[in-house]
């Protein structure tokens, strides 16, 4: 008999010594002294093929778009700096710009609510699974019909929401029609699923947290807030790495709502970078000027993807 | 465990936290049941202008059965359907080839592959879209299921690859050592090895890959134009010009858009949340 070193895993000696017999017995000298620099090579090039046709390369070719003057169709002109200094004196790049730094602030609170939210359901009651997950469930759900469950929900003249504020007196304007109010309408809309998803990454942070240095702290006399700040919220920093992350990228891909919601408008009050690229490719078919605004969103995306990028890796590096 | 255990407070409080546990649920989930109570309304309360009283009748089934006759969600459905599938086949199958390159061996430049895996995965996607559009065009997929699929597969190989690369990272190295002492060749560590070990990983990744491309909205937008091939995201807006005046069909349909992912959310919720949370409870 022989005994599995690996008695978890249900893959016994015995397996193994059956693969090694069907092993090809045709490798040549050079394969089997390489394998181990041949093998990953070959394991990781199709999907480095496709990500490089589909994902990289693309990259390059839009900002490289950003530098010529392009109707989709016939030969491209170059313009150098033209469309960014175009973009300079663009009212609505300017406002879409705003927009997406309206986003990004407010879409800040989907992890301090999810946080919230996350320590009011963490309990063990009856029913409590179904109730977290009935939280939870708007993100599941796909932002197009987000966007048209907000529409209907604000709708000032059939709306639930007008129809509850009515009998208090309260008369809203019509939320998605308002130059002032529509981005936050669409805001909050988005708010609701990624409060979802920061609560799912609170909740099972909070799984983990260590209950002896909790128990240590409270004999200590330390209660709610400052445990909250002190002892639990230190040990919840991976999900609030995590959630932060999805949080700043959700909020400038914001596209989905807006093109369901308002497409922009009214008069581009709610546009942000990611639609009006879009509408300017696709509708008008400047395809330079529409790239020089993708690669401005690129460029201040990169700013977080490097942030999480550095620090994932230090501590893969640090694991390895 | 923080917050304190509801059970270890007074009798009053823990009233206080059932009471108020259904009542946040509902504020929470308003705008759904508003959706919910607005599928069930018959054309008839609506032109009278009763919208959120007392329903003269439900109609949930003639209000679905309107949406199916009349309008081609079931095609939209369909065309997910034929999307989604193979996107999500393809995405798995090359993650796990490129997770285990990346996870089994070490050789200089794993880390800047992964990176870029990674950092792929966070641009916006409006700086791939007038590129990845032509080329569509170039290799003849443009306005095909194929297009939105090949896009999709190498889209989301980014992300399945770095999830695939940490959970092959965390087996026990010691099994492949083993199996390359007893000459078992590279392939064979994958396929028998490997592979068997990593079916949760590829569930968890097959449930949340599901809601992403299935949700999509943005690709199939630029990558479809023809009606008969638009998944249910894209119909939906068709759906909202069509049904510009009869707001119950719309709602009716787009709880059947949401249903699918729903389902799958519920039926495998264990697995969508281990690949959701992947990261958040170490690093």
């Amino acid at each position: 008999m022989c005994r599995s070193p690996f008695p978890n895993l249900g893959v016994s000696m015995a397996d193994i010594q059956t693969l090694s017999g069907n092993r090809l017995r045709r490798d040549t000298d050079f394969f089997r002294k390489n394998k181990l620099v041949i093998m990953p090579l070959v394991f990781i090039a199709p999907a480095f093929a496709m990500f490089s046709l589909f994902v990289i390369y693309p990259i390059i070719q839009s900002i490289a778009l950003s530098f010529t003057e392009w109707q989709g169709i016939g030969p491209k002109k170059w313009v150098g700096l033209d469309n960014y200094r175009l973009l300079l004196g663009d009212p609505v790049f300017w406002t879409s710009l705003v927009n997406n730094v309206y986003w990004l602030v407010f879409f800040l609170l989907a992890p301090v609510l999810g946080l919230f939210v996350a320590l009011f359901l963490n309990q063990n009651v009856f029913g409590i699974r179904l109730v977290k997950s009935l939280f939870f469930f708007p993100f599941v759900v796909s932002q197009i019909v987000v966007g048209l469950i907000f529409a209907w929900f604000y709708d000032p003249a059939f709306g639930l929401l007008a129809t509850m504020l009515e009998p208090l007196g309260i008369k809203i304007p019509a939320i998605l029609a308002n130059e002032d109010w529509a981005t936050f309408g669409i805001i909050i809309a988005g708010l609701w699923p990624q409060t979802a998803y920061c609560m799912i990454l609170y909740l099972t942070g909070l799984n983990s947290v260590n209950p002896e240095m909790i128990e240590a702290a409270r004999l200590d006399g330390a209660k709610g807030w400052q445990l909250l700040v002190k002892i639990v919220l230190p040990q919840l920093r991976a999900a609030t790495f995590i959630a932060l992350v999805v949080t700043v990228i959700g909020a400038l891909r914001s596209f989905d709502l807006v093109a369901v919601m308002t497409e922009g408008g009214p008069y581009n009050s709610s546009n942000v970078l990611a639609y009006y690229m879009y509408d300017n490719a696709i509708f008008r078919y400047r395809m330079g000027y529409a790239s020089a605004i993708a690669t401005i969103l690129f460029l201040i995306m990169d700013v977080y993807i490097a942030w999480f990028l550095m620090r994932l890796l230090k501590s893969e590096k640090g694991a390895s | 465990m923080f917050p304190r255990p509801i059970q270890d407070s007074s009798r009053s409080r823990q009233l206080m936290y059932k009471i108020a546990l259904p009542i946040s649920l509902v504020i929470w989930l308003l705008p759904m049941i508003a959706i919910v109570a607005t599928a069930g309304r018959s054309l008839s309360d609506l032109n009278y202008g009763n919208y959120w009283g007392i329903p003269s009748e439900w109609a949930f089934v003639e209000n679905f059965s309107a949406v199916f006759g009349s309008s081609s969600i079931g095609i939209y459905l369909l065309n997910s359907v034929i999307i989604t599938l193979p996107s999500i086949a393809g995405a798995l199958f090359l993650s796990t080839l490129a997770g285990a390159g990346l996870a089994l061996y070490k050789f200089r430049g794993r880390f800047l592959i992964l990176a870029l895996f990674i950092a792929g995965n966070f641009v916006p996607f409006q700086i791939l879209m007038i590129p990845v559009r032509q080329l569509t065009l170039d290799l003849g997929v443009y306005d095909t299921y194929w297009g939105v699929i090949l896009f999709q597969i190498a889209f989301q190989t980014g992300f399945c690859t770095f999830f695939m690369r940490n959970f092959i990272a965390d087996l026990p190295f010691e099994l492949v050592e083993a199996a390359r002492a007893e000459g078992v060749s590279e392939w064979n560590i994958l396929t028998h090895i490997i592979v068997p070990l990593v079916r949760p990983a590829l569930a968890a990744l097959a449930v949340l890959q599901f809601t992403f491309i299935w949700n999509d909205f943005f690709w199939p937008l630029i990558l479809i134009q023809s009606d008969e091939l638009r998944p249910i995201t894209l119909g939906l807006t068709t759906l909202k010009g069509q049904y510009i005046s009869s707001f119950n069909l719309l709602a009716a349909g787009s709880l059947i858009a949401a249903l699918p992912p729903v389902m799958m959310f519920f039926a495998m919720q264990r697995h969508f949340i281990a690949g959701l949370t992947l990261g958040a409870s170490k690093g």
